[in-house]
């Protein structure tokens, strides 16, 4: 059993109209390096469900999108990430904003075989009214007590990034939050991993990070090698996030032609042409881990 | 104990936001934005040493970290909060945030979501609903804002209900309206809550040298005045030390427009 792949072979698994999943959190670790590669290759009609960060932006902005599923998009220091907003005033895609729970909730239901999840997040709120499609429920025990049902977020892929990985297809991820890569995992029909550092058998060389695995690799489809491909988001204990980078990619939104010269300087060559364009391995490895 | 003689706003702000806090226990304290966050540092090291604090990612820890740049400082970690535990904490109860809505209204409903009348294309896409709708139904929730006028404090409702106030009709029929637990809404230039009659909007404290009068011009809907209603505490100079080391860099001061003094000249 070897499950590694390349950039190219995992993008090229993807089909238009998909329902794709990305782990990580806001501007930390995010598989940046598939996003790339998805954004040099002439797929659309996406439909995103993320706790968003740049990954949700810069696909925005090269026009993939039909739709977004969020709790958030942000980059942290810059709290609304500036392609997303772009695409929002433009009235340019669908979207289901969600309560960051009610976004866990829909995941996890998915991930276990289940038509929904019962749950008062959302009542009274204007979730319900801009998700005209959800319903409520009413219990069948003795309190009635009506809930909202939380429709599963079935997705048909989810990309996530990794510290570690092997070739079956098992994990390690560090960091002091696993956010819910597990749940976009699970609620995947297949996932497509990256990984700073891969290994033959993971056991053999890291036992003692056993509990930093978050996923079964039963769920995992593919594996691919992409050291530093969560930058400019951070992935924990690797590197952090790249803010000049992100200050820059965000300045570039407010600028006539902006993302296209964004693509023609970073994404249009491979990755090591990014990582060069972007100062190269030993300064993204510099990259403090963010305090707050 | 003695009371300052020189303040400024930001500090009169955290000084008195700290006091939501006093009377919750144990619970997970959340201050978001650098006033709500020393507001609850200063909380934990005074009138509610039982609350529970995060180092603003994903651990536990019994000292308030510091705003910034922190040095050699080492948080000492006690526990963990991973967001999978922050959700656990939020659906059962045990969590009293201060959060910062962009709108808020009269039924006590706060915005961060986007604004203009059209959602689907707003004027100004903001954070989203984000951790609001389910947070405001099942824990305390206190709000702090900078700029009190009517542009935050609206007529009528907020543009899009991300936090959830005290509005029956809101809530989808058979449903039974939440126990909705607001606390302080804290401003640039009062204290209210909304417990007046029928939950409405009451002024429990102004700050030094400021008006009802001038509060009530800058708020959308009416107000009225608690019983008792006073003039914002003073920060003691304790308080002040406290709040300066957990501020090193005096971030409090970069938070209001020209970091005004405590006591508005007359």
């Amino acid at each position: 059993m070897n499950k590694e792949m390349d950039l190219k072979a995992v993008v090229g698994d993807l089909r238009d109209g998909m329902t794709i999943g990305f782990g990580g959190w806001g501007p930390r670790r995010k598989p940046m390096a598939l996003v790339r590669e998805i954004l040099r290759s002439d797929l659309k009609d996406l439909t995103l469900v993320a706790y968003g960060g740049p990954e949700i932006g810069m696909l925005c902005a090269a026009g993939k999108v039909k739709k977004l599923m969020y709790g958030f998009v942000s980059l942290d220091a810059m709290p609304i990430e500036p392609y997303f907003r772009k695409a929002r005033e433009a009235g340019a895609v669908e979207v289901s904003e969600l309560d960051e729970g009610l976004l866990l909730l829909g995941l996890q239901a998915a991930g276990h075989n289940l038509p929904f999840a019962a749950t008062r997040v959302g009542l009274g709120s204007d979730v319900m009214k801009y998700n005209p499609h959800f319903k409520t429920v009413k219990s069948p025990y003795d309190d009635g007590e009506v809930l909202l049902a939380m429709p599963a977020i079935k997705l048909d892929v989810a990309l996530i990034h990794t510290s570690r990985a092997d070739r079956l297809g098992n994990t390690q991820t560090d960091g002091p939050d696993p956010f819910f890569d597990g749940l976009f995992a699970r609620a995947a029909d297949k996932v497509f991993v990256t990984t700073e550092v891969l290994v033959d058998r993971i056991g053999d060389e890291y036992s003692d990070k056993a509990k930093s695995n978050l996923f079964e690799r039963c769920l995992v489809t593919g594996v691919v090698k992409a050291p530093l491909g969560a930058h400019p988001t951070a992935a924990h204990d690797a590197y952090g996030w790249d803010m000049g980078h992100l200050k820059a990619y965000a300045a570039s939104a407010t600028e006539e032609g902006g993302w296209q010269g964004y693509v023609d300087q970073y994404v249009k060559g491979d990755e090591a042409s990014y990582i060069a364009s972007v100062g190269g391995e030993a300064q993204i490895r510099a990259l403090p881990l963010p305090i707050f | 104990m003695t009371t300052a003689k020189e303040f400024t706003l930001a500090e009169l702000i955290i000084a008195t936001g700290a006091q939501t806090w006093a009377a919750d226990g144990e619970v997970l304290a959340t201050g978001i934005g650098p006033l709500p966050r020393l507001a609850a540092g200063l909380a934990k090291l005074t009138c509610a040493p039982g609350i529970m604090m995060t180092d603003g990612e994903a651990y536990l820890v019994e000292d308030p970290i510091p705003l910034g740049p922190r040095g050699d400082y080492k948080p000492k970690l006690s526990g963990w909060m991973p967001y999978s535990r922050v959700f656990d904490s939020v659906w059962s109860g045990r969590r009293h945030a201060m959060v910062t809505p962009v709108q808020v209204d009269r039924y006590g409903q706060g915005n961060i979501s986007a604004l203009g009348g059209d959602f689907k294309k707003p004027k100004v896409a903001m954070l989203g609903v984000r951790g609001f709708p389910g947070n405001s139904i099942c824990h305390k929730n206190s709000m702090f804002l900078p700029n009190h006028s009517k542009r935050t404090f609206v007529e009528g409702e907020v543009d899009v209900v991300a936090s959830v106030g005290y509005n029956a009709k809101n809530w989808p029929e058979g449903a039974k309206p939440a126990d909705v637990k607001l606390g302080v809404v804290i401003t640039d230039l009062c204290v209210f809550d909304f417990n007046g009659p029928d939950h409405a909007a009451q002024v429990l404290s102004l700050h030094p040298g400021v008006t009802f009068e001038q509060v009530q011009e800058a708020t959308g809907f009416p107000l009225l005045r608690a019983e008792g209603m006073t003039t914002t505490a003073a920060p003691t100079e304790e308080q002040l030390a406290i709040i300066a080391r957990l501020d090193p860099h005096n971030v409090r001061a970069t938070v209001l427009k020209g970091n005004p003094a405590g006591v508005r000249a007359a």
